[in-house]
């Protein structure tokens, strides 16, 4: 895994762990690395993971159980997309907005990219 | 006593219990005043990173931590021991790394044989396979290696010891880069709850995400002691266009494409958050200023 420098490291591991769950890499209600083993995967500090499960815990995403360690919720899927719309529509939606209104585009302009993708998806397979 | 400290470490929250404690502390080389009045508290269940300027005194530092060099004036006390006594209860539970050092002429094996009935908690097992993640032949003698390979056998051996306190002076000098990343790995897997690494480097882009809190050695002093995290709750790092004015932001620095700076958080957006680097140089340019640093 690649870090950047935007985010402190806790919340890009969440992030990550995120992915993970929304591709279905890991699964509903499955078990998931140790603290130690994701540390050595990742190459960090334990205590950032530690950080990063507390939190996901927190908002129910991953569940620990006591001795044999930690789990994903059982709708870990679902809780992760409705927090990553959400982050969508609050933080990402407004600066497209404003890039739009700098840059003159209206909803329609989108509109009409997004028919010509769509027929540009259609038109693809047909070629072949 | 010792199983009543590590049972009572699990109960409290982790890396809470004291395991270094230092006050007062004054050290001087012949006529060169090296530390004046250092304060330093370490905590169980952390790796510390611990940063200074060449000559800041970070070897000393750790040389008095493992009873290696005795202080003038003030108290040490490490896991509740002094360490100038160099009781044989405390010594079995430090492991000391040294950035240079000899080794004797003999195989690896022979050296691990001689030296690891002085720690109880050794774990050959371990030993074995970080060797083996190092690359590392134990039939090769010591005198023979490299510095990087003498590097990671000792590393490999430190990590095995299971002692409560590692201290590490320079561990990733002359490692190759594939050695770094085994280095962070094998760190990262070794660490407990138990045990508490204290790291010295100037390489911080090698530990980057591995040490935290951070200890900065400055002026005979320690100067921070503290989470990378708590600093970025406190304080922003942005990047402007324009050249700041010379009262804007506690700290600017000129980069690609503009400048930084870093001003007190007043509101909970997410900044970009401090590397090590501008961490270090902003502590250590605070300090200047005002004798209580940024904190």
């Amino acid at each position: 895994m690649q870090f950047n420098t935007h985010s402190p490291i806790y919340m890009q591991i969440a992030e990550y762990i995120h992915d993970l769950i929304l591709s279905n890499v890991w699964e509903d209600g499955q078990r998931i690395p140790s603290v130690r083993d994701m540390a050595m995967e990742l190459e960090v500090n334990p205590n950032t993971v530690i950080r990063t499960y507390s939190l996901l815990q927190e908002e129910g995403t991953l569940e620990n159980q006591r001795g044999i360690g930690y789990f994903t919720a059982k709708d870990a899927r679902t809780l992760v997309l409705q927090k990553r719309r959400e982050h969508f529509l609050k933080r990402e939606l407004p600066s497209l907005f404003e890039t739009m209104e700098r840059l003159g585009l209206t909803m329609k302009d989108l509109q009409q990219y997004a028919d010509n993708k769509e027929k540009d998806d259609e038109i693809e397979p047909q070629e072949e | 006593m010792e199983q009543a400290m590590q049972e009572n470490a699990l109960a409290v929250q982790d890396g809470q219990e004291v395991v270094v404690h230092m006050q007062n502390i004054g050290f001087s080389y012949a006529q060169n005043h090296l530390f004046n009045h250092l304060d330093l508290e370490i905590r169980r269940g952390n790796i510390y990173g611990l940063l200074g300027k060449n000559g800041a005194g970070k070897t000393t530092l750790l040389k008095i931590l493992s009873g290696q060099l005795f202080i003038e004036e003030g108290e040490t006390k490490v896991l509740e021991e002094n360490p100038q006594k160099r009781t044989p209860s405390l010594l079995s539970e430090i492991f000391y790394l040294p950035e240079e050092f000899p080794l004797p002429k003999m195989k690896a094996s022979e050296y691990l044989a001689m030296r690891s009935p002085f720690y109880p908690k050794f774990d050959h097992e371990k030993f074995n396979q970080y060797c083996s993640e190092f690359d590392i032949d134990l039939n090769q003698r010591l005198d023979q290696m490299s510095l990087g390979q003498k590097k990671k056998v000792l590393l490999s051996f430190g990590l095995a010891t299971n002692t409560a306190l590692l201290i590490l002076d320079e561990p990733t000098n002359g490692l190759d880069i594939p050695s770094k990343r085994q280095f962070r790995q094998t760190v990262a897997s070794a660490m407990t709850e138990q045990r508490t690494f204290i790291i010295s480097t100037h390489q911080v882009r090698d530990m980057e995400n591995l040490i935290d809190p951070i200890i900065i050695l400055h002026d005979g002093k320690v100067i921070f002691n503290d989470t990378v995290e708590s600093v970025n709750e406190k304080y922003v790092l942005s990047l402007t266009t324009e050249q700041p004015k010379a009262d804007e932001g506690m700290y600017t620095e000129k980069v690609l494409g503009g400048w930084m700076v870093l001003s007190e958080r007043t509101d909970d957006r997410e900044g970009k958050p401090l590397d090590l680097e501008t961490l270090f140089n902003v502590i250590v340019e605070q300090s200047k200023g005002s004798a209580g640093g940024v904190k």
